[in-house]
C-alpha cells in the first residue's frame, strides 16, 4: 500500500522527533521501502493488468476504490525515486533548524498525498488527497518564516484553495448530475448518455482547478512568485511531483470520462499547451536568478504535456508520459544542481557568480546531464521526449503546435546555455568563491538522476513500450471500467 | 428554497472574490471562507433538496423519498478540511504579520526587489 507506508513513516517520526539525528534516517528508510514497493506494484501491473482495491469491503460503485493500472505504477515509481533522492539530499542541504520542525514527516506528508492522488479511483477522494499533499506543501513552502519565503507561501496559498474550490465545486455539481464519484461508473454513464450539456460545467470548472494547480498558460502567476523562496530541497521536491500531480488528474479526466465534446477539448488543449510553452520559455530567458529560469522552465514543460493530451492518439499520450517521466527526474535535478551551485557560490543570481568550470569541473558534468537533457539534446532522455511528441504531433496532422514545440525546444537550450556560460564558463569576476566542501550527501542524489537521465536516453526503447501500454490502456476506458466495476456492469 | 439558496450561493462566490481582491491578507483569508462556505453549499443543493425524514441505515422503508446523505458527508469532510485550512492560514497570517510588520499586501513589493 503505497499511502499507508509513507503514514507509517510520518507516525515513526513523529515519535521519533526529539532524537533530531534519527529523523533523516527513518525518513529515508521509508523512502527506500516505498521505492522497493512501487516497483514490484509496477512490475505486477505490467504483467497482470490494472489492480484493484475496495477499500472498507464496500463494492465498487458504493465505496472507495482505489486502483493502478500502467499510468498510475509509473508515476508511483517516479515518485519514489524523486523521494529517495531528497531524503538524501535534505540531510545536509536543509538546516537543523528546519530539521527539528516537523521537515521529514511533512516530505512524508506531501509523499502520501501525492502517491494517494495517483492511485484512487474516487474524485471526492482525489480531492481529499490534493488537501492532504497541501497541507503538507503549505507548511514546507512556510517553514522557517523568513520575510521573503512568507510572502511567497501567501500567494501560493491562496492560489491553491481557490484551486480546490473550484474542484470541489465540480465534484458536487458533477454528483447532483449523476449521482455517483467512482471514476468508473462516471465513464460508463457518460458513454451510455448523449447529453454532454450536463457534464460541461463540471469539465470546465475541473479543468480550470487542474490547470491553476499544474500552471497551465492563464494560470501560471502564483508558481514563479512563489517556487524560488523555500530552501532548494523543498523547490526541487515541488518542482518534481505537484504540478505533475496537476497533470495527472488532467490525462486521467479527460481520457477517462469527459471524452465528449472531442471538438472543443483537443484543439483548446493544444493551443493552451503551445501558449504554456512559448509563455514560459520567453520569460525564462529573461532571468538571471537561476532558480527563476528553472521555475519558468517548469511552466513551458508542463506546455509539452498537456498538448500530448490534445494530440489524444496513443504516440501523443505515451509522449506526454515518457516526457513527464523524464520532467521530473531531470527538472528535480537541475534544482538540485542550483543548489549544489549554491553551496559553493552563496548565490544563485547569475550575474555575480562565474568561472565554475575552473573551479569545480565535477559540478559542470553534474549540471550538464539534466540541463541538456531537458534541453532535448540526443543521447539524453529529453531529446527521445520531444522526439516522440513532435512526431505524434505530425502524424496526427497538427503542424503548427509541433512547430511551435520545436522552437521552444531551441529557446529551453538558448536557457540552459545561458547558465552553462554564465556560471561556468564566464571569467571569475573579482572576489574569489566561497569553497567549503560539498558533503557527499548532496551529491549523491544528484549522480543517481543524472544516471537516469542518460539511462532513460539510452534504453529508450523499453522505456517507451511501458509509456506506449499505459498510454493504450488509458485511451480504452472500457478495460478500466471492467477491472473496478466487474464485467456484469458493461452492458447497462 | 432551491432558488433562494442559489441566490445566497452567488452572493457569497461575489463577497469573496472581493475579499480575496482586497489589499489586506485578513480580508483575504475571509475571503476563502467565504469561497468554501458558497462551495458547501453549492454541493448540498446540487446534491438535491428533499423534504422528508432523514435516512437511516438499515430501515428500507425509508430509503424512498429522502434526502441523499452522501452530500452532507462529502460537506462534512470539507467542513473539516477547511477547518484546517482556516486555522493554518491564520497561523500564517500571524507570522507574516510578525515578521513584516504590516498587513498590507501591496507593501511588501518593494521588500521583494531589495
Amino acid at each position: 500500500m503505497p499511502v499507508l507506508l509513507p503514514l507509517m513513516t510520518i507516525i515513526f517520526l513523529l515519535l521519533n522527533f526529539r532524537q533530531r539525528a534519527w529523523q533523516p534516517w527513518i525518513g529515508l528508510t521509508g523512502a527506500l521501502l516505498q521505492l522497493a514497493l512501487s516497483v514490484i506494484l509496477a512490475i505486477q501491473v505490467n504483467r497482470n493488468g490494472i489492480m484493484v482495491l475496495h477499500t472498507g469491503g464496500w463494492e465498487a460503485p458504493v465505496g472507495i476504490t482505489l486502483v493502478v493500472d500502467g499510468f498510475s505504477s509509473i508515476m508511483l515509481v517516479l515518485t519514489s525515486i524523486i523521494a529517495v533522492s531528497i531524503s538524501i539530499y535534505s540531510i545536509d542541504a536543509v538546516d537543523r533548524q528546519r530539521q527539528s520542525f516537523f521537515y521529514f514527516p511533512m516530505v512524508h506528508g506531501l509523499l502520501m498525498g501525492v502517491n494517494g492522488a495517483f492511485i484512487t479511483g474516487d474524485i471526492f477522494n482525489l480531492y481529499v488527497w490534493f488537501e492532504v499533499m497541501l497541507m503538507s506543501s503549505f507548511v514546507l513552502i512556510t517553514l522557517g518564516s523568513e520575510k521573503k519565503q512568507l510572502t511567497g507561501a501567501v500567494k501560493y496559498v491562496t492560489l491553491n484553495l481557490v484551486s480546490s474550490m473550484f474542484f470541489l465545486a465540480g465534484i458536487g455539481l458533477l454528483y447532483g448530475k449523476t449521482g455517483t464519484l467512482n471514476m468508473a461508473d462516471l465513464a460508463l454513464r457518460f458513454s451510455g448518455s448523449e447529453s454532454n450539456i450536463l457534464i460541461n460545467t463540471s469539465a470546465v470548472l475541473f479543468f480550470v482547478a487542474f490547470s491553476i494547480k499544474a500552471a497551465v498558460f492563464p494560470f501560471f502567476f502564483w508558481l514563479p512568485a512563489s517556487y524560488h523562496t523555500p530552501p532548494i530541497a523543498v523547490t526541487a521536491l515541488f518542482a518534481g511531483l505537484l504540478t505533475k500531480v496537476g497533470v495527472y488528474s488532467m490525462i486521467r479526466f479527460y481520457t477517462l470520462f469527459f471524452v465528449q465534446n472531442q471538438l472543443f477539448w483537443h484543439p483548446l488543449f493544444l493551443w493552451i499547451g503551445g501558449f504554456t510553452m512559448v509563455v514560459g520559455v520567453l520569460t525564462a530567458a529573461s532571468q538571471y536568478d537561476i532558480r527563476k529560469i528553472l521555475s519558468f522552465h517548469i511552466i513551458s514543460q508542463i506546455g509539452y504535456m498537456v498538448m500530448g493530451l490534445g494530440i489524444y492518439t496513443v504516440a501523443g499520450i505515451a509522449g506526454a508520459i515518457f516526457y513527464m517521466a523524464h520532467n521530473i527526474v531531470a527538472k528535480t535535478n537541475t534544482f538540485l544542481v542550483a543548489g549544489l551551485i549554491n553551496r559553493v557560490t552563496g548565490c544563485y543570481d547569475l550575474k555575480s557568480i562565474g568561472g565554475l568550470y575552473k573551479v569545480r569541473p565535477l559540478l559542470a558534468v553534474l549540471f550538464i546531464i539534466p540541463a541538456f537533457g531537458l534541453a532535448g539534446i540526443p543521447p539524453l532522455s529529453g531529446f527521445f521526449g520531444k522526439l516522440i511528441l513532435i512526431s505524434a504531433g505530425f502524424s496526427a496532422g497538427e503542424y503548427v503546435i509541433s512547430f511551435i514545440a520545436l522552437a521552444v525546444g531551441l529557446f529551453t537550450l538558448f536557457s540552459m546555455v545561458k547558465i552553462w556560460n554564465e556560471a561556468f564558463w564566464k571569467p571569475v569576476s573579482g572576489e574569489g568563491n566561497k569553497t567549503d566542501r560539498l558533503p557527499a550527501s548532496m551529491i549523491i542524489p544528484v549522480v543517481m538522476l543524472g544516471m537516469l537521465t542518460l539511462l532513460m536516453g539510452l534504453a529508450v526503447k523499453p522505456m517507451l513500450e511501458i509509456a506506449e501500454n499505459a498510454a493504450a490502456s488509458l485511451l480504452d476506458p472500457a478495460s478500466y471500467i471492467r477491472a473496478v466495476l466487474g464485467s456484469t456492469h458493461i452492458n447497462p | 428554497m432551491e432558488t433562494l439558496l442559489a441566490i445566497v450561493i452567488g452572493i457569497l462566490y461575489a463577497a469573496g472574490v472581493y475579499l480575496l481582491l482586497r489589499r489586506s491578507i485578513v480580508k483575504l483569508i475571509l475571503g476563502i471562507l467565504f469561497f468554501s462556505h458558497a462551495t458547501n453549499l453549492l454541493i448540498l443543493v446540487a446534491g438535491g433538496l428533499v423534504k422528508a425524514q432523514p435516512q437511516f441505515a438499515g430501515d428500507a422503508s425509508l430509503t424512498i423519498n429522502s434526502t441523499d446523505p452522501l452530500p452532507q458527508a462529502l460537506i462534512l469532510t470539507a467542513i473539516v478540511i477547511g477547518f484546517g485550512i482556516t486555522a493554518f492560514a491564520l497561523a500564517l497570517m500571524y507570522r507574516f504579520y510578525k515578521s513584516t510588520g504590516t498587513e498590507d499586501l501591496d507593501e511588501l513589493k518593494e521588500g521583494e526587489h531589495k
